[in-house]
């Protein structure tokens, strides 16, 4: 690892003042995905701004249409959390499947949503549900939050500080584990709020995470599994590695995302 | 330079360290607990688990300078004094080490496992038991003494919190 | 005694590992240790036009910037090859050289060039970073087919066309003659995927160099602590034996990877020599993926002939084996003698032919990894036999069981003379544990969930406790492969039995003293084994091979049988008796029918006090044996792989997995089932998760476990495990080896069943779930010609 500054704020305003200040910052939240890239050197920040001990960094709270979850809280906690599990169970079950317990322990849905890995879980989630990135400076809608592999709408020195969640009708989440690393090859997430079907798909989109309008079209007049058999996905636009070939990927879009309508609760 | 101060395995330890190290560096280097391993650099292997405030994490994967005031467990300190954890009990029982290197990781990973699952009432089942080992790589057993010694120590530890009831 | 032969003894070694108290070598500390790390190639393949280290060298607590000149210019020899195997036109194997810190050329991603030591890890690695290395990049070639094609690449100047050997066994003619007049004939080609061995310990080297002494230490994680100080010494000229130990302490798993003695470990003895400090240098998971030697990677055409009632007459084998960039220590053994010696499987075959080519390529050297040629035999024979049934509408089983061997001695056609064995045996007690008679109705209860349902078999035998000295010899080894042993019986009765053999996670610490327990019927906590190291252990060949039952006990025994003969000599002369009359039992050493006796203890201290003993007698209880065997061991067995596949997604779910084998007699059965529950892991992984990716080129694309698939706990199910003993006749305990049996035995059964569930023979390893569908899909859709 090169040699790094490690900052602990306690407020958010602490957090964008030490983030302004250094030469190139980055925030740590769980660290799990951070960490390893800076083990093997493939990033260097100057300083590290650890956001977990800022009040309320952790909390989720549910309002009437609503899930808050603050952008430090770990998966584990959301995956536990009965609030969540009652509000958005495809949200609770996502959680529980990221990664492996440990990581699970320490991981942040605030990080993963900034780091937006093409291959992460919670992008399918914050898209499917048309989630709310809550910033210290703004509120950002989903569909205008994600910008291909990597990239989001955050600005230099932005701070992820909530997610809010529509509390949709039902939910479902169905993933393709990588063999390997266990991230996914292909996750669906499906999500009906309102009246309509919203269809976020991670892991198999060079772009990163995207919705399928065609899915959501068939979703929206009948939600069942079998109504997706018309529905054609093309693998243009599809990852293609030693795992999954781009059709591979196409297919088991469609898989998933009936498995993911089968599981929706 | 930060200075950290920790409880690990029941003691207060205080020192100064670079910023970049890893906690699974700290315990090795700093306190020379050799007993927690690193067998990879990409978070998959689980060698390193250790408990942290109550939880299994991965110490490859955490910053000693982001743990000042953290009470840690490694598997130096599950057992009480001579007696072993039922966990490292059932290692030796039901022989669900071969190398060893693998070995605290996962008695760490065990405890924790059977702690959740009894906090919450739910059975830990075969399949349960090899879905939560998936942070957690053997090269050795092929897995079925780890599942068998799991399954028998979360019985014995049921029975312990149930006679501390 | 309830802790000798055939008891379940648990491990008395797992309190230190299940306490965190192990010690691996990277636990270790020396006073004064700086450490070292590697600037290793980019390229798979270029020419090194310079090195400039000035950036690293100015950082501040870099202590030297070491490279291939002067280390070659030090007098350090070029790592070897340890067995010579002859081309069949006569000409010897062309081995090109490998220095261990590349001079003029690098010929694999992850080549060492040069080497930095520094007071920390972290400030080594920054600096090796910082070594600018100047390359005239040339094309590379990582396959070996593509290796042999006209214009490929010429990686070496002594191998042209990058041909190390073409090597042949067996009669061509009468085997080609005996398939052109089959009535059938099945033909398949195979690829044994590339793998990486993964022991969860990464490699690790301490190098302490005494300027007083002249004389270095070497802690190292080794499989054979000997064997690298001989070669460390002999070859490499790194120190003379007698200035060198070498210490292996805990070894954290090995698979045969652990064998080799790599660059790393005569660059830290030497950089110590130059530094003055002691080096460490411990590998990284992603240094190991490049640097730790690979195993398996064949390409093999094969044709099978039968007879119209399913007797096989003839069996044709033309195998392509990948070395990669450089003949690692047993290389060019694995795919001759370890692989096409055991072509003939369990069957009865009167002609069979093998050619093999072997191959340089612009990657990671390939060696022995568990099982080491023998899962390359077994995989072609046993998908052979079970494409062959299904060609022929034959059931697997009774194909195999046509055409076993069912007596013994058996000669076969490729100079192996198995010695014991009852395959039928095993098949019966393999079909009864695995249910086969309920499969159908099993398969129809899976079709109603969706589920394909699949069965397969595979029928194993290979060769172990390798092996006759002589025969070796005659075969191009360059070393013996005998084992040592020494048993001192110390003055109060406890026992310390010095061993060659070195566990890497088998257990030996256990088992070993199961032998002596039972021998002298002593608690076996009187009892310790020591290994290991080189300054404490007379000399040993190490562990791999399976050997270690077969070849490492049996020393035990003969040094065993010197110390009875002994104290039956003492306990005679003291209790006025005949030798013959003495009895060793419950702790005493007595005259048969009658109360006279000694403690066993006793006779200890009489042998160290040397105040009564027979005229003549040394003093002391302690005695040593070399052991060499007289032949190969033959473990066989019978697998049975059944599985689930999701047609939808190709994830494919090994349901069931029943393994009945005959290692012969058994000392802990829970140890080796421990074995076969490993090794059968490995071998799914081989079969469904796991393979070493490269581009054409030679970039290695599965560098870490983000791309290369480990078996996890949820990939493998429990197994089922028999055993069916027939005796090996040709050592004293009647032994045969586990150790690599699973490996070699998981891989066809699995693929074989997977298969069988979704009808088509058309699927190489690693099915993985994106194999499995293809397949699917490729045998759904007509042919585009039809």
């Amino acid at each position: 690892m090169y040699a790094t500054k490690y900052h602990k704020p306690g407020s958010v305003a602490d957090a964008v003042a030490a983030l302004g200040s250094a030469e190139d910052a980055k925030v740590l939240a769980g660290g799990q995905t951070l960490l390893p890239t800076m083990k093997q050197h493939l990033a260097a920040p100057s300083d590290l701004i650890d956001i977990r001990a800022i009040d309320g960094m952790s909390a989720i709270s549910v309002s009437g249409d609503s899930v808050t979850i603050g952008a430090g809280t770990t998966h584990m906690d959301v995956a536990g959390s009965a609030a969540v599990q009652e509000a958005i169970p495809g949200l609770a079950c996502l959680a529980a499947g990221i990664g492996d317990p440990h990581v699970r322990a320490m991981g942040t849905i605030g990080g993963s949503v900034a780091n937006n890995d093409p291959a992460a879980d919670y992008p399918a989630a914050v898209l499917g549900l048309g989630a709310t990135v809550i910033t210290n400076a703004r509120e950002i809608a989903a569909d205008d939050f994600f910008n291909g592999m990597f990239e989001t709408a955050l600005n230099e020195g932005e701070i992820i500080t909530e997610l809010q969640f529509p509390k949709a009708q039902s939910s479902g989440y169905s993933k393709f584990d990588n063999p390997a690393s266990r991230y996914a090859i292909v996750g669906v997430f499906v999500a009906q709020t309102g009246g309509a079907v919203r269809v976020a798909v991670t892991g198999a989109g060079a772009d990163g995470v995207h919705r399928h309008a065609g899915m959501e079209a068939a979703l929206t007049a009948d939600l069942s599994p079998a109504a997706l058999d018309a529905v054609a996905v093309s693998a243009d636009g599809l990852l293609s590695d030693v795992h999954a070939s781009a059709d591979y990927r196409a297919h088991l879009v469609k898989v998933m995302a009936k498995r993911a309508v089968a599981a929706m609760s | 330079m930060t200075d950290v101060t920790m409880v690990v395995n029941g003691k207060a330890v205080q020192r100064s360290i670079d910023d970049t190290t890893l906690l699974s560096e700290f315990l090795r280097e700093n306190l020379r607990l050799t007993g927690t391993h690193v067998g990879c650099d990409t978070s998959q292997c689980g060698a390193c688990v250790v408990h942290v405030n109550g939880r299994a994490i991965k110490s490859c994967t955490a910053l000693a300078a982001s743990l000042d005031g953290a009470e840690v467990t490694t598997i130096e300190g599950v057992a009480n004094g001579k007696e072993l954890h039922p966990m490292q009990r059932a290692f030796n029982v039901h022989h669900g080490l071969q190398c060893g290197f693998c070995t605290p990781g996962m008695i760490m990973a065990g405890i924790d496992m059977v702690n959740r699952y009894q906090a919450s009432g739910q059975p830990l089942t075969e399949a349960t038991i090899r879905h939560e080992l998936e942070g957690n790589i053997c090269r050795c057993t092929g897995y079925h003494n780890i599942v068998r010694a799991i399954e028998d120590a979360a019985q014995q530890m049921d029975g312990m919190s149930k006679a501390a009831e | 005694m309830s802790d000798g032969i055939g008891a379940r003894v648990a491990r008395k070694e797992d309190k230190r590992f299940i306490t965190g108290k192990g010690k691996y070598t990277d636990d270790i500390r020396m006073e004064n240790q700086a450490y070292a790390a590697f600037v290793r190639s980019p390229h798979a393949h270029a020419r090194v036009t310079g090195i400039d280290a000035s950036a690293a060298e100015a950082m501040d607590g870099v202590i030297a910037v070491l490279n291939g000149q002067e280390l070659t210019g030090d007098g350090i020899g070029n790592i070897i090859c340890g067995w010579a195997v002859t081309s069949k036109d006569g000409s010897p194997m062309n081995m090109g050289a490998w220095s261990a810190l590349a001079t003029e050329k690098v010929r694999y991603v992850g080549d060492a060039v040069a080497v930095v030591i520094a007071e920390t890890q972290a400030l080594a690695r920054l600096a090796a970073e910082a070594v600018d290395v100047a390359y005239e990049e040339l094309t590379g070639v990582a396959f070996a087919d593509a290796a042999l094609a006209a214009g490929a690449p010429q990686i070496h100047d002594n191998a042209p066309g990058n041909l190390i050997y073409d090597w042949e066994i067996g009669d061509q003619a009468a085997t080609d003659a005996a398939i052109a007049g089959a009535a059938h004939v099945t033909e398949l080609q195979v690829t044994n995927n590339r793998l990486s061995p993964n022991p969860m310990e990464p490699r690790s080297a301490v190098a302490t160099f005494d300027e007083s002494e002249d004389h270095y230490t070497l802690y190292t994680t080794s499989q054979n602590p000997h064997v690298a100080r001989l070669v460390l010494s002999a070859f490499y000229q790194v120190a003379p034996e007698h200035k060198l130990r070498v210490i292996a302490p805990d070894v954290g798993g090995g698979f045969g990877c652990k064998i080799y003695i790599y660059p790393e470990e005569i660059t830290c003895l030497w950089a110590s020599m130059k530094t003055g400090r002691s080096v460490k240098w411990t590998s990284d998971r992603t240094e190991a993926f490049m640097t730790d030697a690979h195993g398996r990677d064949h390409i093999s055409t094969a044709k099978m002939g039968f007879d119209a009632s399913g007797k096989i007459v003839g069996f044709g084998v033309d195998t392509i084996a990948n070395f990669g960039a450089y003949m690692s220590l047993f290389s060019s053994a694995v795919p001759t003698y370890l692989y096409a010696t055991l072509l003939s499987g369990q069957y009865n075959i009167a002609n069979i032919h093998c050619n093999v080519r072997g191959v340089y390529t612009n990657t990671v050297p390939v060696d022995a990894y568990r099982g080491a040629g023998r899962p390359e035999a077994c995989y072609l024979i046993e998908r052979m036999l079970e494409t062959a049934a299904r060609e022929m509408g034959m059931d697997p089983a009774d194909l195999r069981r046509k055409n076993f061997i069912d007596s013994f001695p058996h000669e076969t056609p490729v100079i192996m003379t198995y010695d014991a064995g009852d395959f039928a045996g095993n098949m019966d007690k393999a079909q009864a544990a695995a249910d086969v008679a309920g499969f159908a109705a099993r398969k129809a209860e899976a079709a109603g969930r969706g589920k394909l349902r699949g069965l397969g078999y595979s029928a194993y035998i290979e060769a172990c406790g390798i092996a006759p000295s002589a025969a070796v010899g005659s075969l191009g080894a360059g070393v013996g492969l005998w084992e040592s042993a020494e048993v001192r019986v110390n003055p109060v009765g406890t026992i310390e039995v010095l061993t060659g053999s070195h566990s890497h996670g088998q257990g030996h610490e256990t088992t070993f003293a199961q032998i002596v327990a039972d021998r002298f019927d002593l608690p076996i906590e009187n009892i310790q084994i020591v290994h290991g190291d080189t300054d404490k252990v007379q000399f040993g060949m190490g562990t791999y091979g399976s050997r270690s039952g077969a070849v490492g006990m049996s020393a035990i025994v003969k040094a065993m049988d010197k110390v009875e003969a002994k104290v039956k000599k003492i306990a005679a002369h003291v209790l006025e008796a005949a030798e013959d009359d003495i009895v060793i039992e419950g702790g005493e050493v007595k005259v048969a029918g009658t109360d006279k006796a000694m403690g066993w203890h006793e006779v200890g201290l009489s042998a160290y006090t040397a105040h009564n003993l027979p005229d003549g007698m040394e003093p002391g209880l302690k005695e040593g044996a070399f052991y060499d065997p007289v032949n190969f061991t033959f473990p066989a067995g019978c697998y049975i792989a059944e599985v689930e596949v999701d047609p939808e997604t190709g994830v494919t779910e090994i349901v069931q997995f029943t393994a009945a084998d005959d290692f012969g007699n058994i000392i802990n059965p829970m140890i080796v089932e421990g074995q076969v529950h490993g090794g059968v892991a490995q071998g799914i992984g081989q079969a469904m998760l796991e393979q070493v990716v490269y581009d054409h080129t030679g970039q290695l694309i599965t560098g870490s476990y983000m791309d290369y698939a480990m078996p996890r706990a949820d990939d493998v199910p429990s197994y089922t495990i028999e055993h069916n003993t027939t005796v090996c006749p040709n050592n004293p305990l009647g032994i045969k080896g586990c150790g690599e049996a699973g490996a070699i035995g998981a891989p066809p059964a699995v693929i074989n069943a997977i298969t069988d569930a979704i009808g088509t023979n058309d699927l190489q390893m690693p099915a993985t779930s994106q194999a499995v569908w293809t397949a699917i899909q490729a045998a759904k859709t007509p042919m585009a010609a039809e």
